[in-house]
């Protein structure tokens, strides 16, 4: 058998005392794929790291092609054709597709001169190579994340790339994007090159990867060939338990109107929506990406003005078009980017919930009362079971489900009656996805209505008594979630 | 599609700039005939000289996603250290050596700003306002705060430098000032590093995300280096050509201008965050400015209502498209 690409040999790596990553072995062959799966925290990104010659490790032995290594640096790792692709991708949003995807080659090739011809010719082979057309003069900034991540790749081609570590490849993009990229690593696989997937949501991945590791708390728990392993399996793995998708109990046939949608309309975007939503129910929105349902989110949260339509709460009228009304109303959304859309991300945790409560803190003068003002906030973290050591720490610190908690925290607090959830569990673990869902299933036991917006089948299926399906802006169809199969609901987005 | 390729891009500032150009020449010179005239646009050529460099300048920082508000006080210390030092010590240095040492001396003040950004990673703002202020106190302080009014043989040599002149039918003179031949290089030079250069092209990079330039290998200490280096320079050009056509080095001159040249390179569609600017929209930002410095009297608007005017463009010019672009999104999204 020839040497590996790439091997790791009881690899170990601490920081301060704390075990990232404990004796983990690993070997990548040319032209092969290999799923490293791992939640938050697993040391997936400690090993990525090491890899690309950002850390070193403490102990253990790193071989490329056979030949062991010395400590590395991020200039060894790249000559030796080990490319990681980011999750924010690391682009120029400023430049255009062909300069972001032939900037390394220019510069490891010592250009001194802005050569473009050369550039063009570059970025127009390596996009050929994984069979795409992107326009090559358009600024990086216009593309969509799936073009990104497509731009991203190329770059990584265009240096004679022999392992490509892609950092939660998946969690941006649509299905359809996804049938995409699996494509194009096929492709790269052909031509001799490796893929590491690094992620918690690797599922939809299995079938072009030839190999499977998962990592838990630093240490390697599962190893095998990819066919033994799916997406339940993983999870376990992953969790070191299993997480049952139970879908909720019914609800009570004399369960009250809580809100009435009629006739919601905006041009282009969603066309004449109406539907009930019951006390205590939680409704699922499902479609494919474009097909309206962030519209309509943003538009019963008044994000987005309607052109026609009411939305009724307990009988009375809200406002459309005004996201204060919704609010004062009893709405709450958690919306799908929470990066940019739901925090401050700068600011600390405790800021992030009390930053909702401001009113109901202040006196008639407008001075707030801080120590009860930051003491619910403080309530609401141990409620909610967020996991922090300093809750004065910036938010941005947090993992993506404790993130996800913070946000629902803040709405959580003002005790709203109505609350839309816009992809719920958009790049948070398994484990805390699921603690998601509890606290889902939790406030509809409270008698909230809850409206969950999302493309995560199985996601839907285990949270909602109810699905609405969208296409192309309109409501096509409404099943009952006991009702329905995940594979018949996946077909009925797709038709 | 030909009438598509004829249309404007009204997300451009400059197109924007452009055309508020064309309505404040054609409202001038329907109130004065006598404003399209070969003397006015000298005059404005002329305008143009000082406030050019400064403001390819300040494009080149603010493309690499930093802000400089020092070069107005760099070349104000380097037009009187250098006018001192000729005077006293190399009076027979000709004019084009005179410039050259300018630059060096603007070039080792940017070097101050380049080790405090570029090494030690300091706020540009920040670092721009502390030396904006060491520069021009210790100039005051420690060097001098009368006028230079014999300025040395080579700066004055210059000074008379002219590209043409002569009189117009009503008797009074126009002329053009050689200097302007070194904007034009200026603008020249500028251009081929930005466009035809990897260290260019490394500056957008940079200017677009800082983090990513770092993860693919570009090395952001020395373009940051060469920037603030490259700008000190462009700044003590400035003010060498500042003094020898004014004829008199006066140390409180050009201090305060700073905030006028970002202002016309923002018109021009720099942004502030970065990764953007043209020469082209800082040609006709600087322009514009010169233009209504010069001409708001021929319209009949009192001089004090300048700055108002200058104001409500930068608004208009930079808020227009900034609205448009936020329109165009809401209508994709």
């Amino acid at each position: 058998m020839p040497d590996a690409l790439v091997t790791l040999d009881g690899v170990t790596k601490t920081y301060s005392g704390i075990t990232a990553l404990d004796g983990v072995s690993l070997s990548i062959a040319a032209g092969e794929a290999v799923c490293l799966a791992g939640e938050n925290g697993s040391g997936k990104s400690t090993l990525i790291k090491i890899l690309a010659g950002v850390e070193q490790a403490d102990s253990g032995r790193i071989a490329f092609a056979g030949q062991t290594q010395g400590p590395l640096n991020p200039r060894l790792s790249a000559a030796a054709g080990i490319k990681v692709i980011f999750q924010d991708f690391s682009l120029f949003p400023n430049l255009t597709v062909a300069e972001n995807i032939a900037f390394s080659a220019e510069i490891g090739a010592g250009a001194r001169l802005y050569r473009r011809a050369r550039i063009r010719a570059l970025a127009t082979r390596t996009l050929e190579r994984i069979g795409v057309d992107i326009p090559l003069n358009v600024a990086v900034e216009t593309l969509s994340v799936a073009h990104k991540q497509l731009v991203a790749i190329c770059r990584a081609l265009a240096t004679e790339a022999r392992l490509i570590i892609m950092d939660e490849p998946t969690t941006a993009l649509t299905e359809r994007e996804v049938r995409v990229l699996l494509d194009i690593i096929r492709r790269l696989k052909a031509d001799g090159v490796a893929v590491l997937f690094v992620s918690h949501k690797l599922a939809e991945v299995l079938e072009v990867c030839e190999h499977v590791v998962v990592l838990r708390n630093g240490q390697k728990v599962a190893e095998g060939p990819a066919s033994d392993f799916d997406a339940a399996s993983l999870t376990r793995h992953m969790t070191g338990r299993d997480v049952a998708g139970a879908p909720p109990a019914p609800l009570p046939a004399d369960a009250p109107v809580l809100m009435q949608v009629d006739g919601l309309n905006k041009d282009g975007a969603c066309t004449d929506i109406s539907f009930t939503l019951h006390a205590g129910e939680v409704l699922g929105i499902s479609g494919l990406l474009g097909s309206g349902r962030t519209a309509l989110a943003k538009a019963l949260f008044g994000l987005v003005a309607p052109d026609r339509g009411s939305i009724t709460l307990n009988g009375k009228r809200v406002a459309t078009g005004n996201p204060l009304a919704a609010a004062e109303a009893g709405i709450g959304y958690v919306p799908e980017d929470r990066l940019t859309e739901g925090l401050f991300l700068t600011q600390s945790i405790l800021q992030n919930i009390a930053i909702g409560r401001l009113d109901a803190h202040g006196n008639g003068a407008g001075v707030l009362d801080l120590p009860a003002l930051l003491g619910e906030a403080r309530d609401w973290l141990t409620r909610l079971s967020v996991k922090t050591a300093n809750p004065d720490a910036p938010v941005r610190s947090l993992s993506g489900g404790n993130q996800q908690r913070v946000v629902l925290a803040r709405w959580m607090a003002r005790s709203p009656r109505v609350l839309i959830l816009n992809g719920p569990s958009v790049g948070v673990d398994v484990g805390s996805k699921s603690e998601i869902h509890g606290i889902i299933a939790g406030l509809a036991a409270q008698g909230l209505g809850v409206i969950v917006i999302s493309d995560d089948l199985p996601e839907v299926l285990a949270t909602c008594h109810r699905v609405l399906v969208m296409k192309a802006g309109r409501i096509t169809e409404e099943f009952d979630a006991r009702a329905v199969s995940e594979t018949e609901l996946a077909h009925r987005l797709a038709s | 599609m030909k009438a598509g390729a004829m249309k404007l891009d009204w997300t451009r500032n400059e197109t924007l700039v452009a055309l508020v150009i064309l309505g404040f020449c054609t409202a001038a010179a329907i109130s004065d005939p006598g404003f399209l005239s070969l003397a006015t646009l000298t005059d404005l050529l002329r305008g143009g000289i000082v406030l050019g460099i400064f403001a390819v300048a300040a494009l080149i920082v603010l493309i690499s996603g930093g802000i400089d508000v020092s070069f107005t006080a760099v070349a104000a210390f380097t037009m009187y250290v250098t006018a001192m030092i000729l005077n006293a010590a190399l009076p027979w240095l000709p004019w084009w050596a005179a410039l050259a040492f300018g630059m060096a001396v603007g070039a080792c003040l940017g070097a101050v700003n380049g080790v405090l950004i570029a090494f030690f990673g300091l706020p540009t703002l920040i670092v721009t306002l502390g030396t904006m202020s060491i520069f021009r106190g210790t100039m005051l302080t420690f060097i001098g705060q009368k006028q230079i009014t014999t300025l040395p043989p080579g700066m004055r040599d210059f000074g008379r430098m002219m590209l043409l002149r002569g009189e117009n039918a009503d008797g009074s003179f126009y002329s053009l000032h050689g200097a302007f031949v070194v904007t034009v290089l200026v603008v020249m030079l500028t251009w081929t590093i930005l466009h035809r250069t990897m260290l260019g092209r490394q500056i957008f990079a940079i200017g677009g995300s800082e983090e990513s330039a770092r993860r693919i290998g570009i090395n952001v200490r020395k373009v940051q280096f060469f920037v603030y280096i490259y700008v000190g320079a462009l700044a003590g050009l400035a003010g060498i050509i500042h003094a020898s056509m004014a004829r008199v080095a006066n140390p409180f001159d050009l201090v305060g201008l700073e905030l006028s040249v970002i202002a016309a390179v923002v018109l021009g569609g720099a942004r502030l965050a970065g990764g953007h600017g043209t020469l082209t929209g800082t040609i006709l930002g600087v322009a514009l400015i010169v233009l209504v410095r010069n001409s708001l009297i021929v319209l009949g608007i009192p001089s004090t209502w300048q700055s108002v005017t200058i104001g409500c463009l930068i608004l208009l010019g930079t808020g227009l498209p900034a609205w448009q672009a936020k329109r165009a999104a809401a209508r994709a999204a």
